[in-house]
């Protein structure tokens, strides 16, 4: 496979339900990584997982994954995919080897190989020997490492993880997003994972697929989302001696004297819009001179969450998207 | 590499040194569709009798499982101290005195199968899998059809296999024995038609176990009720009479009295076992069986294309 094929592609693919459209003409192409699809509760995530995986029939339009078509080869694409699904699907009175065990084999791995890849796989998921009791009595951060196991466990090409940290605590989620990485990093196994908690897409995704009412918002690399803006984020301390002195108010005042556009975001943060270089040095000498100290000066980045949060700035990036 | 003269001393020989290898990739072969429906197939057939989950799941299929087959021993024993010519009950008719038996299991193991994939949503692991829908349903079938078999043709080996040590005469047992399997086999497929049918209707165990033996019990209480009833009217009470036409609501009832008709067994002892109304009946009762299990199969593909 060379490097630069696509793991997904699909070609308006639409897909229709009698009383809603759940895709509509959805254009895409994913590229080997960890990929982020992101939208909102029923903007069509499932569906397309479902329709990638073979199991429903699209309404019209073309797919491919791994290069095999999703509406003739979907026994094909299942064998060499693996399925992380959002729900609770273990069952409670069966141990996780046993369990994992039996979806390699579901997966077609003969016996022996499907014993040794399980014990392989709950290592690394990081599951020890807690992995012979019944599963009904893990922990949910237990449950998501043996779904992610079960994944895993064929060596697929891709796994569509969904919803994979959902239930976690931050601990937990930290881990599972590592775990994450090291699935396409250490093991060499292209990842599409689906949340709604866009900082952690940020932090784990190469690339993030951008979907809403079943149609495609944006497709470009995690970067791009959060590019660096022309902005200035300044904090400062109050004068201890002073406390009624209002000090956002008297940096806000010099500076808009100095010629920079200065606006309030609330929690006593000032963004100041880069006028150049000499920008950082005016803020600098503003604080200095007010006697005020200086908390906070770094340049503001665009974040994932803006894209539902505003008016979508451009259309749709063009074929730079695939970059990094 | 070091050389174990250069290791420190906490890994003194014996010691266990746990070598992170980090990932392997699977580069064997990868078995299709048909092995993986095996491995479901096999997968349901151990879980009917609780193999592979906790210990107690393992406590009611095996208890049936003595239950079928101790008494098997009991009447041979009692053949041989006897020196009885023949078994005192005939190998169907074995199987439909112990019916009860099965019928638990059934009501029991057919939600196992079943109901536990719904309820603890396993099903979309299964499917972002090789097999079909379709796959699924024939592997959950057929491991029923196979663990009523073996609980079922159990006995009847421990039967025949007395008969012979005791001296009994050998086309005779043998003879009765292929009526029995007969009696066997429809009895599984039969069951398990209706058993899976109800089980796959329910996420719930409990409602699954309830409804298959409620159904089941029901039904053949219900037949013979209006057999009473429409013998007191008819006036004659005879076996195969037109008033055994209630029995086709009860699925058991239609194995035990088609395998007692199409075998010849109501002509050995015709007043004790049932019959199916004539040899018209006979035909409607197999036609009936058939039509359940076609029916039953079909609504299950039917069921499971949804899901």
């Amino acid at each position: 496979m060379s490097i630069s094929s696509p793991v997904i592609r699909t070609d308006g693919l639409t897909k229709r339900f009698p009383s809603v459209t759940a895709l509509d003409q959805l254009t895409v192409e994913v590229q080997p990584g960890v990929v982020g699809l992101v939208g909102a509760n029923g903007a069509g995530k499932s569906t397309l997982i479902k329709i990638l995986l073979g199991l429903a029939p699209a309404t019209s339009g073309t797919g491919e994954v791994l290069g095999l078509d999703i509406a003739t080869e979907g026994s094909a694409i299942r064998a060499l995919v693996g399925y992380m699904p959002e729900h609770d699907c273990l069952p409670p009175d069966v141990s996780a080897t046993e369990f994992v065990v039996q979806m390699a084999r579901m997966s077609g791995l003969p016996a022996a190989a499907a014993r040794e890849r399980t014990a392989d796989t709950l290592r690394h998921v990081g599951l020890y020997e807690e992995r012979y009791r019944p599963m009904g009595g893990y922990s949910t951060g237990m449950k998501q490492r043996v779904k992610l196991a079960q994944a895993l466990v064929h060596d697929p090409r891709l796994v569509l993880l969904d919803e994979p940290t959902n239930g976690l605590d931050p601990v937990g989620r930290d881990d599972m997003l590592a775990l994450i990485r090291r699935v396409h990093s250490d093991f060499g196994i292209s990842v599409l994972v689906t949340t709604h908690l866009l900082g952690e897409l940020e932090r784990t995704c190469d690339h993030l697929v951008v979907i809403d009412g079943g149609r495609l918002l944006r497709s470009s690399s995690t970067a791009s989302f959060t590019e660096a803006t022309q902005l200035l984020a300044v904090e400062v301390t109050d004068r201890p001696d002073d406390p009624e002195f209002d000090a956002d108010a008297a940096v806000q005042e010099r500076l808009t004297a100095a010629g920079l556009s200065v606006r309030a975001d609330g929690a006593r943060i000032l963004l100041v819009d880069i006028a150049g270089e000499e920008t950082y040095d005016v803020i600098r000498d503003t604080v200095a001179d007010l006697g005020l100290g200086l908390v906070r000066l770094e340049q503001r980045r665009h974040r994932v969450s803006e894209i539902f949060t505003q008016e979508p700035q451009e259309t749709q990036e063009p074929a730079d998207a695939h970059a990094v | 590499m070091p050389t174990p003269s250069d290791r420190p001393a906490a890994t003194a020989p014996g010691t266990g040194v746990i070598h992170d290898i980090g990932y392997r990739s699977y580069q064997g072969p990868r078995l299709g569709r048909s092995y993986a429906t095996r491995s479901l197939f096999v997968q349901g057939l151990r879980g009917a009798f609780g193999l592979g989950r906790s210990g107690r799941s393992k406590v009611l299929p095996m208890l049936i499982l003595a239950a079928m087959v101790l008494p098997a021993g009991m009447l041979v024993a009692l053949t041989v101290f006897q020196q009885r010519a023949d078994l005192p009950v005939d190998y169907p008719q074995y199987l439909s005195s112990f019916g009860l038996f099965v019928e638990i299991f059934l009501a029991a193991q057919a939600p196992v199968l079943l109901s536990r994939d719904l309820r603890n949503g396993t099903m979309p692991l299964y499917f972002s899998r090789p097999i079909t829908r379709a796959d699924y349903v024939r592997a959950k079938a057929a491991a029923m059809v196979a663990a009523l078999l073996i609980v079922t043709v159990l006995p009847l080996l421990a039967l025949y296999a007395g008969a012979l040590l005791a001296g009994l005469d050998f086309v005779h047992s043998t003879e009765h024995l292929g009526y029995g399997l007969l009696a066997a086999v429809l009895y599984s497929v039969v069951l398990s038609a209706v058993g899976l049918l109800i089980a796959a209707g329910t996420p719930r165990r409990g409602f699954g176990v309830a409804a298959i033996m409620g159904f089941l019990v029901v039904s053949s209480g219900v037949a013979t009720v209006l057999e009473g009833l429409s013998d007191r009217s008819g006036g004659g009470s005879a076996s195969g009479s037109a008033a055994d036409w209630a029995y086709l609501i009860s699925p058991d009832d239609l194995v035990d009295r088609f395998v007692n008709h199409v075998c010849g067994l109501v002509r050995t002892v015709p007043t004790s076992i049932g019959d199916t109304p004539g040899t018209l009946g006979a035909l409607v009762f197999g036609l009936e069986m058939l039509l359940i299990v076609a029916g039953a199969y079909a609504l299950l593909l039917r069921r499971y294309r949804k899901i």
